[in-house]
């Protein structure tokens, strides 16, 4: 599964997984910024940017080819439009679109995977993101494959117990099943947060949820940022001439 | 005559829609106890333990560690009482195994490098230190249910609480299970319905029925008369 | 409906981030201020519900299917300041683990299905949700916040000059609604199955209505629509039936005349023309759902 191997990938150990979540998403925000500002037809510089990314990869220890192929779920979408902007007569356009979404695709990825959902949401939260937001965030992602796995299961038995046969006919049949299975899923979820709320009374909460003290930047975070930031102004630059 | 550490008497409960779930309930654990709730479904175990630090309101005399069960000493009652749920997701509700197993402890107000080593030491204590930056979502039952009684532990409890620990455990990871608990100090309630289980870590059994207590006594005994076994004869 | 990286010209991600960052952290407040802190996990629990939900496939006829979006039934459930953070949460995670949707794209994405989908999804409920036509009320809720998170869509990739085809319109529209409907059946079905399990679990709504509300509802939602007209300037191109794009076929006259001339090139002249219509209508849009949002929220507290 997708979140799987991200989650294992971003639990390996590499500079760049070392590095403090905080510069690793200002550094992305500058090559995104970068490259959604750059002209149409700057292919060299988004060649340079593809370039440095997939080194960061190989850096990274991340195997480059199913990082490069996740990099890659972006294009039928941006594709579709590369086509029809193409068709409209705007070839520049049809490319831009194109090369910019899957770049920006793979610099996200790396970052994602070089930096597990825990250390990010301490980032963001760092980054003054408001503190309910992130907590949300931390349950949405440490509920969503419980809840995935039920409805999954829900699905399976229902299709074992009354096996409905897709078709135009009984599509009523099936749109109310599923729509049963759903309030179901949603009672279910209901009582687990209320199961939640007792553990958490049970362990003493105190109002509050606790973190942990912010760890403090290092120099190698400030070489990373610097390095990263001027990288990216000089492709960018580079494009704009 | 040692203090009890729990001491219950006539508890009764009523759920919202008018069911009686617990019908005058009796119950004492002495320290170093470890006692066994057996009984069918529904017949009101798992409701009687969340009377112990009041998640759960009922009618009737409850005391931890000879304070009464109120509102006011929840803070306290919920130190010396320690319980693992049945179901490990919801006790699990951290992002990382080590914020989870920390929670308690920063909660009551340790600082957080003294509550992370505490965590530390708890995970090592149950054998699962080298989970401590996984996400709960990746780890076995056996692991989660580890996991979740170092949470607990982490709180330095005097009275364990465990609501069906064996569920979804393999019979090497109840074996495991059997011998952590086995060396854990704590005096235990056992709710389960392991018989196995039940005998090799309780002293004592009391049998539920229709939310009352029926029966007393060791395990075997209790499992005998109540034609409580597995096997068809 | 999640806009990638890639899509929008500059004025307008950028200045849909600048308008979602103080939307975010005013939901952000209100929502902490209406809840306690151990109310946290249920959030997130029903945010993780949503998303399961998403990937439910509900058959709706014609060998096509739909999917719930949830905005509205969070706002139903949740309250819409709560249910706007939840929705900012599911679409944060999915533009991150799921690479569903840009980062740059996120400010947009927000304020589509986050803002505009879960403040439209509230209105009716708000409005007329207490007594008989509750069911109308939440159905209809799914129904406008689907079609206004789409029109918002659809009007910033016009404006940022992603080519369309007018011609293909009413295709869009109808799969829209269709999509809207769909919304709007989960919605109820999904309300009326927490009602049955606990009544008055669904946050109050006090029956009255408020011409101040409706007004700024409405223009908020006009503002959005607006927004897809003036792209409609846009020239004709050849283009395959796409779900996320297509307006209406006929342009609006009385704003023809200012934006004559809208052409899909990026040369600077026109290139600062088009911003400036784009960015105003969408500023204005943006600004008249937080004017919205804070008129819903004193009136909730009151």
């Amino acid at each position: 599964m997708h979140h799987v191997v991200l989650d294992r990938w971003s639990r390996g150990r590499s500079l760049l997984h070392a590095r403090d979540a905080r510069v690793k998403i200002v550094a992305l925000l500058a090559l995104l910024i970068a490259l959604a500002t750059a002209p149409a037809g700057a292919h060299l510089a988004l060649a340079g940017y593809l370039a440095l990314l997939i080194g960061a990869v190989l850096l990274a220890g991340l195997p480059l080819l199913p990082v490069l192929w996740r990099a890659a779920f972006v294009l039928p979408f941006s594709a579709t439009f590369a086509v029809v902007s193409w068709l409209s007569g705007d070839a520049p356009r049809a490319a831009s679109l194109v090369e910019k979404s899957y770049v920006s695709a793979l610099s996200v990825l790396l970052v994602i995977a070089t930096t597990s959902l825990p250390q990010l949401m301490r980032g963001l939260e760092a980054l003054r993101v408001p503190r309910l937001l992130v907590l949300v965030i931390q349950f949405v992602y440490r509920y969503l494959f419980v809840i995935s796995e039920e409805a999954q299961h829900m699905a399976l038995a229902s299709r074992c117990r009354a096996p409905v046969r897709a078709g135009a006919r009984n599509w009523k049949a099936r749109f109310r099943a599923a729509a049963g299975a759903l309030a179901v899923l949603f009672a279910r979820s209901y009582r687990r947060a209320e199961g939640i709320e007792s553990a958490m009374a049970a362990r003493g909460f105190s109002g509050h949820f606790p973190s942990f003290a912010e760890s403090r930047l290092r120099t190698g975070d400030f070489v990373f940022l610097a390095a990263a930031l001027s990288v990216t102004l000089a492709v960018r630059l580079g494009a704009a001439l | 005559m040692t203090e009890p550490l729990i001491e219950v008497r006539g508890l009764r409960y009523r759920y919202d829609d008018g069911t009686l779930a617990l019908d005058g309930v009796d119950f004492r654990l002495d320290p170093g106890e470890t006692v066994a709730l057996l009984g069918p479904n529904g017949s009101g175990k798992t409701t009687f333990v969340l009377h112990l630090n009041g998640l759960l309101a009922g009618v009737g005399d409850v005391r931890v560690c000879g304070l009464p069960v109120r509102r006011e000493n929840f803070g306290v009652i919920r130190q010396r009482i320690g319980l693992v749920f049945q179901e490990s997701d919801e006790q699990l509700f951290m992002p990382t195994v080590l914020e989870d197993v920390a929670f308690g402890p920063l909660n009551a107000g340790l600082d957080p490098a003294e509550a992370r080593g505490r965590a530390v030491e708890m995970l090592q204590l149950v054998g699962v230190r080298h989970a401590a930056d996984k996400a709960p979502y990746h780890l076995s039952a056996g692991e989660k249910r580890r996991v979740a009684l170092a949470g607990v532990l982490a709180m330095r409890p005097q009275i364990l609480v465990l609501d069906e620990p064996t569920t979804f455990l393999d019979p090497p990871g109840q074996r495991d299970l059997v011998k952590l608990l086995h060396d854990l100090p704590q005096a235990k309630i056992l709710v389960t319905h392991d018989v196995h289980f039940a005998q090799s870590l309780a002293s004592r059994a009391v049998f539920f029925e229709k939310g009352k207590v029926v029966d007393e006594g060791t395990v075997a005994d209790v499992a005998a008369r109540r034609h409580w076994n597995a096997a068809v004869d | 409906m999640h806009i990638p990286d890639g899509f929008l010209s500059t004025p307008v991600w950028a200045s849909l981030d600048l308008a979602a960052v103080p939307a975010v952290g005013y939901f952000a407040r209100k929502a902490r201020s209406d809840i306690e802190e151990s109310r946290i996990p249920l959030l997130g629990v029903m945010g993780a519900f949503v998303f399961a939900a998403q990937m439910i496939n509900f058959p709706v006829g014609l060998g096509t299917s739909g999917h719930l979006l949830g905005g509205a039934l969070l706002a139903c459930l949740l309250g819409p300041a709560s249910a706007a953070i939840v929705m900012t949460a599911i679409l944060v995670i999915q533009a991150l683990v799921f690479q569903d949707g840009g980062i740059l794209a996120l400010g947009a994405n927000v304020l589509n299905m986050a803002v505009i989908g879960v403040l439209a999804g509230y209105l009716p409920y708000r409005l007329f949700g207490a007594g008989r036509r509750k069911k109308l009320a939440l159905f209809a809720g799914g129904l406008l916040s689907v079609m206004a998170s789409a029109l918002a869509a659809l009007a910033q990739l016009a404006v940022s000059g992603v080519p369309i085809r007018p011609s293909l319109a009413g295709v869009s529209l109808v799969l829209f609604f269709v999509s809207g409907v769909v919304e709007g059946v989960i919605t109820v079905a999904v309300a009326q199955a927490v009602e049955n399990l606990n009544p008055g679990w669904l946050a109050r709504a006090e029956a009255s209505w408020k011409p101040g509300v409706a007004f700024f509802g409405g223009l908020a939602i006009a503002l959005a629509s607006l927004g897809v007209l003036i792209a409609s300037q846009a020239p004709d191109g050849i283009g395959k039936i796409l779900e996320q794009v297509g307006i209406a076929s006929h342009p609006a006259g009385l704003l023809a005349a200012p934006l004559a001339g809208y052409e899909v090139s990026w040369l600077p002249g026109g290139w600062l023309r088009k911003a400036m219509a784009g960015l105003a209508g969408l500023v204005a849009a943006g600004l008249a759902c937080l004017a919205l949002g804070r008129f819903l929220a004193r009136r909730r507290s009151a």
